[in-house]
């Protein structure tokens, strides 16, 4: 099979989800698909010296991340030194009551996420400062290892679990604002579903 | 193993980062307190919840764009009807 079709045929699936965590780091449309475009020519470029069988999807989010940060992040000199507040452990679990109710069931919590529109949520990621955002993408949505992480964004594992952790706390804390602002609360009681 | 030890390992024993010891060791703590146990998976839940809420669609036109810059068939919507 000419290369060029062993490489769309590979790489074509992943497109969906590249393009997710683009509009995720770029928080904009159309500078998501100019950069998952690039990704794919950077790619296509870079296929020959690429080995299959190894981790060809981690491979495609390094290619999407350096382009992402060179790209994007060459407007600011370097990226934005930030730190987030410290969120406890459980925070959305426990504003919503889920330690005290010792019944409760789960369902009335995740109703609570559910009652949460989708586009509320994305821009509460979005909202996340760019290093924490793109640990929680990497891991929460894409489901890559922390090494796997560690290797796309090229930092030490330890710098991994801390992004990863405290950006998850912070996106409780966003979750929780926005439920807060909108009187979602749960229900005291769960009621049959219908 | 108490309450304060499960949680601060939370998100590593649900990443599946530790080793088997702790691994256990925080199983066995999730058998003996529901509270943890409904913490733990709430954390679960959440996160398929915002997993399942970022999904995209790519649009038509870029699909289009990156088969033509690859010299490629556009490839079907998934989707859409074969």
């Amino acid at each position: 099979m000419a290369d060029q079709a062993r490489f769309a045929e590979l790489t074509m699936p992943y497109m969906s989800a590249l393009y997710a965590a683009a509009l995720r780091m770029t928080r904009n449309p159309s500078d998501a698909e100019d950069l998952v475009q690039e990704t794919y020519l950077r790619a296509y470029r870079g296929f020959q010296g690429f080995r299959e069988g190894t981790n060809l999807k981690a491979w495609l989010y390094k290619i999407l991340t350096n382009t992402y940060i060179n790209a994007y992040r060459a407007k600011r000199r370097r990226p934005d030194q930030v730190d987030l507040d410290e969120v406890e452990d459980f925070y959305l679990f426990r504003r919503l009551g889920g330690l005290e109710a010792a019944d409760a069931t789960r369902t009335a919590e995740t109703e609570v996420l559910d009652a949460i529109p989708d586009a509320e949520v994305k821009e509460a990621l979005e909202s996340l400062p760019e290093q924490f955002r793109m640990a929680v993408i990497l891991a929460d949505i894409e489901g890559f290892s922390y090494k796997e992480i560690a290797e796309i964004l090229e930092v030490p594992i330890g710098t991994v679990m801390s992004r990863i952790h405290r950006g998850r706390k912070q996106l409780q804390k966003k979750l929780w604002e926005y439920a807060q602002e909108h009187n979602i609360r749960p229900r005291a009681e769960t009621t049959t579903g219908g | 193993m108490d309450c304060e030890h499960a949680m601060y390992r939370v998100y590593e024993y649900l990443d599946g980062e530790l080793t088997m010891w702790r691994r256990r060791a925080i199983a066995r703590h999730l058998d003996e307190c529901p509270p943890c146990a409904q913490g733990f998976h709430f954390e679960v839940e959440l996160r398929q919840i915002v997993a399942s809420k970022c999904h995209e669609k790519v649009p038509h036109e870029l699909r289009t764009r990156i088969a033509a810059a690859l010299g490629i068939e556009p490839p079907p919507d998934p989707g859409d009807p074969a």
